[in-house]
């Protein structure tokens, strides 16, 4: 087929993708053939064996008795067993003194004393309007009357952050100075960071219980990878002429590394910085479902009550943090802000004085809580507009229908029969359809991972609830690429476009995943299709900004090359622009999947059932055994499709747009 | 600047806290959030359950603390079961209300004593199917199990497949539905709106449109004043009938429901530990609050003032008896 369009135009063929595609094409049936051969052996093997399509019986491990006793034994064993006097016990202490620091810190501080730091670091790092931005944030915050909350979120994230810098630095170091310690740490960061904030949950709840250590520990779990990996990656990029320079200086290793490795690193190590705070950030709201308090609990509590409103009012903080920590510390990465000269030091010195004053004012005027005057409240006149939207929208609009009737159409025409049939396919079909897909788009090596992967699931005994939660994820994933796809080209060919929907993507990235979902429960009623809804609604500015930069970043020479041979502005973008941003489109449907799967599983709240209402039942009944099958699940399964949708190189430049990702996921 | 200061005190208490503690044994049982007692304020932290019955529990008892009393309140949104967990622990202080669970009762009460039994909040909680009231009263027969059957396709929904729809809440909810439709041989599918939320939102999208619908529901619940619900009668309700989860066939029973303090509190929290334990009410009462929260949209502290205002005789008693 590709020959065929082609033919017409030679000129392009000749220099350009199609040419490409078609080798590709002879090489992923070269790969294709022994697979083949694979299954033409062993599938009639396995179905004499296993006959049936369900995933059979024989082959699953039973891990909720073992693991049910084992969360038995440690809350039995937890107030006397050395195990947890003499070690987690410790490590539970030093993050509750350490939360509990900061917090009474930022509490003697008063709303002054931090309003003025943060707008003086602002200032000091990126200029008057960062400093703006920054103190307007934070006055923000307490005019919603957050501001208590706002700062448990704060020295919970400090804590976490540091903690998660120490430990993905030293990892980073490690990793970046031995290179069998980076092959090794490679894949496990790569991994981590496509897993689902849910799946680490549990593990930590087993061993601490709810409350602020576990929610600590599985933020600096899930924060600390890209500290590491950044690091690695920038102390290993280091310029080898610098680095022979330096040693032909005849310094020893440690100058070398302090001197000019590191140095050199400092981008890498700032970016890596931005992105470890903001998926603390968004973690830290998720965390509130195992007790970690501040802004995500109020935002869960609100939610329990169906009050969008309440939610909004502790949503925007949450939104004011993450722009202003991204901000400031992307500023410090791009190296805006004044350089540790003289002038910069003194700089310093005078925000930190002006601080310590404002601090040391406010405690004179005994000002320090916010003033309950100064507060207003958006929840009624947000819940108003809901209400309207709800009784407007919900069903019997003329000629369109309303929400819920499309809800119920997707879920019939779309979601169930894509359920269906996954779950009708036998069970071989299922890995050999994973093989065939991981080895078109990548090696055999990741086929290999995916197909453990997605047969460890059916060990798991999760089988029938995986092959659900994919069916959501495929439906969003779709749905995703459509939306996003034709966004992400208005968007390239117009700028005037690019300027409408770059403020959109901004906030869309920032909002916590929590939030998105009462809005589509009150549009869409509850199931799945409203999990569906909010995961398309989440993966969207990624998928638009990477096929946005995709389309933007094709040679104009040979769009100008296209032009001058007379292709129409269609012909130009389906036979030039699009082929040559494969790699990009293909990062989009990469980034999609793993977004839309972190938040098919948080649809469990909402009715999306399968893998994500197990997690959830297994946290609300202290079930950890059900729960922890199900995160193991999920792993297996981000796994899975991210090793199907992997372009084959992983590519230095990738890391750059999946920051694009990243910050997304960091919402 | 100001950064480097607070890692670096983050540090100094880390720090502070080993030598403290030296190598000495760690209590899991003094786990206090550390967000309590800031700035020398007494503190009490209370669970709040995801439902809204709960929340006003809270909401009065908290603004009573504060305003009375002179205690800082922290709330923390936990899970039943868990719940315990966190009260043995000590990271909360007090569960007002609680449905009955025999075997986490067993565990923290009676064998570790990390937890002692508060006392009874005064209201009893009923669980049990219910179909709207516009729907029982134009099919009267509706409202006994044996029937259920006969409507299960006017009950049909997308998530439900070809069955009928019985709405289920959120997982932390005791329920024994899934059996109960297996063992009555029931042609309904179980759907779990996954939270107390978006059951709400979906029963009152049902009944604007005076659409039929089976769910899932408890009393007191402030839900019933906004849409009227009957209940179904289900096989009747005897004691141990529920002892088997697999085999339960029977009704769920009428829970007076219990307050339990952490041990330790119990004994050392003075007077809010008093209180707490006084702290008991009507049904009404409860209701009252839960609709200024949920329908009204009233913030919690303001429902609360409001309903303190008019309540005086109730709670002074609270206060003063020991």
């Amino acid at each position: 087929m590709t020959a065929a369009t082609t033919a017409p135009h030679p000129p392009v063929e000749r220099g350009g993708p199609p040419a490409a595609l078609s080798s590709a094409r002879g090489r992923a049936l070269g790969k294709l053939l022994p697979l083949v051969l694979f299954a033409a052996v062993l599938v009639p093997l396995a179905l004499i064996r296993w006959p049936g399509t369900a995933w059979p019986d024989a082959l699953t491990v039973d891990l909720s008795a073992p693991l049910g006793s084992a969360s038995d034994w440690i809350i039995d064993n937890r107030d006397s067993h050395p195990l947890f006097l003499y070690f987690f016990g410790h490590i539970s202490n030093a993050v509750v003194l350490s939360v509990r620091g900061v917090y009474l810190l930022l509490l003697a501080a008063g709303w002054a004393g931090v309003t003025a730091a943060a707008g003086l670091i602002g200032w000091r790092v990126a200029g008057v309007r960062l400093a703006l931005t920054a103190a307007v944030s934070f006055a923000v915050c307490g005019v919603l009357g957050m501001w208590v909350p706002t700062m448990q979120t704060l020295a919970l994230m400090v804590v976490a952050v540091t903690a998660s810098v120490v430990l993905g630095a030293l990892l980073g170091l490690a990793a970046g100075l031995s290179d069998r310690l980076y092959r090794a740490l490679r894949p496990v960061l790569d991994t981590m960071q496509v897993l689902p904030a849910f799946a680490y949950l549990l593990p930590v709840v087993l061993v601490f219980g709810i409350g602020v250590p576990a929610a600590v520990l599985a933020t600096v779990v899930y924060a600390a990878p890209p500290m590491a990996r950044l690091t690695a990656l920038g102390l290993r990029e280091a310029d080898r002429g610098v680095m022979e320079a330096v040693s032909s200086l005849g310094a020893t290793a440690r100058q070398r590394l302090l001197t000019a490795r590191l140095p050199l690193a400092r981008k890498q190590l700032l970016l890596g910085l931005n992105q470890t705070i903001m998926m603390a950030l968004s973690m830290a709201v998720i965390a509130s479902v195992i007790g970690a308090g501040g802004l995500g609990d109020r935002v869960y509590q609100a939610l329990a009550s169906v009050d969008v409103g309440a939610a909004l009012a502790a949503g925007l903080p949450i939104v004011l943090l993450a722009v202003v920590l991204d901000r400031t510390t992307a500023a410090a990465g791009s190296g805006t802000g004044s350089g540790p000269g003289k002038r910069g030091r003194l700089g310093w010195a005078v925000a930190a004085v002006a601080t310590v004053l404002v601090a040391i004012a406010g405690r004179l005027t005994d000002r320090l809580d916010w003033p309950e005057t100064w507060t207003v409240n958006i929840a009624e006149p947000v819940n108003r507009a809901v209400d309207w939207m709800t009784a407007h929208l919900y069903s019997g609009v003329p000629v369109i229908g309303g929400t819920a009737d499309w809800a119920g159409r997707f879920t019939t025409w779309v979601l169930d029969p894509l359920r269906g049939g996954l779950q009708a396919l036998p069970w071989w079909a299922v890995l050999l359809l994973v093989a065939a897909l991981a080895l078109l788009i990548g090696t055999w090596q990741t086929a290999l991972t995916a197909v453990l992967a997605m047969a460890a699931i059916g060990v798991l005994g999760v089988w029938k609830p995986s092959l659900d939660t994919l069916s959501q994820v495929l439906a969003a994933v779709a749905v995703t690429l459509v939306i996003g796809f034709a966004a992400g080209i208005a968007a390239a060919r117009s700028s005037r476009m690019e300027a409408l929907l770059r403020p959109v993507l901004d906030v869309f990235q920032t909002l916590p995943q929590f939030v998105y979902l009462i809005p589509v429960v009150a549009l869409f009623g509850v199931g799945r299709a409203p999990a569906v809804a909010a995961a398309v609604v989440y993966a969207l500015p990624a998928v638009v900004r990477i096929t946005t930069q995709g389309l933007r970043q094709v040679d104009p020479a040979a769009i100008e090359a296209a032009r001058s041979l007379g292709a129409t502005g269609g012909q130009q973008l389906r036979q030039v622009q699009l082929p040559l941003a494969g790699p990009a489109l293909r990062l989009a449907l990469n980034q999609g999947v793993v977004l839309v799967l972190a938040v098919v599983i948080i649809g469990g709240l909402v009715g999306g059932g399968a893998l994500g209402y197990d997690v959830v039942f297994g946290l609300a009944q202290g079930d950890l055994a059900t729960g922890l099958v199900a995160g193991a699940a999920i792993v297996c399964l981000g796994l899975m499709l991210d090793r199907v949708t992997q372009p084959t190189q992983r590519r230095t430049e990738r890391r750059t747009e999946r920051r694009t990702g990243r910050t997304r996921k960091a919402a | 600047m100001a950064r480097t200061h607070r890692i670096l005190a983050v540090f100094a208490s880390a720090g502070a806290l080993l030598a403290a503690t030296g190598c000495g044994a760690a209590d899991m049982t003094k786990q206090a959030s550390p967000y309590a007692n800031a700035q020398g304020a007494k503190t009490v932290t209370l669970s709040v359950q995801s439902w809204v019955g709960a929340q006003a529990n809270v909401a009065v008892a908290s603004y009573l603390l504060a305003h009375e009393l002179g205690y800082r309140v922290d709330t923390v949104q936990v899970d039943e079961v868990p719940a315990w967990d966190a009260l043995s622990q000590g990271r909360v202080d007090a569960i007002l209300e609680d449905w009955g669970h025999p075997d986490q009762e067993a565990r923290y009460v009676d064998e570790k004593k990390t937890i002692a039994p508060g006392g009874g909040l005064g209201v009893t909680g009923h669980i049990g199917w219910f179909v709207p009231t516009y729907f029982a009263e134009q099919h009267p027969d509706v409202t006994d199990w044996r029937n259920l059957n006969t409507y299960a396709s006017q009950l049909r929904t997308a998530e439900s497949g070809g069955k009928g729809q019985l709405l289920d809440g959120s997982p932390s909810y005791v329920t024994n539905d899934k059996a109960l439709v297996n063992n009555l041989d029931l042609d309904y599918q179980v759907v779990f709106s996954g939270s107390e939320a978006a059951q709400i939102t979906q029963i009152k999208q049902f009944a604007k449109e005076k659409k039929p619908f089976l769910t899932y529901w408890y009393k007191p619940q402030w839900l019933f004043q906004k849409v009227p619900m009957t209940e179904v009668k289900l096989p009747a309700y005897k004691e141990g009938c529920d002892a088997d989860p697999e085999k339960v066939a029977c009704a769920y029973p009428h829970t007076p429901l219990q307050k339990f303090l952490n041990a330790d509190f119990a004994k050392k929290g003075g007077s809010a530990a008093r209180f707490l334990e006084n702290f008991s009410w009507t049904t009404e009462q409860q209701n009252e609050v839960a609709l200024m929260i949920a329908e009204q949209k009233l913030s919690p502290e303001e429902a609360a003032a409001k309903w303190v205002k008019a309540n005086e005789p109730t709670w002074k008693k609270w206060l003063t008896e020991t």
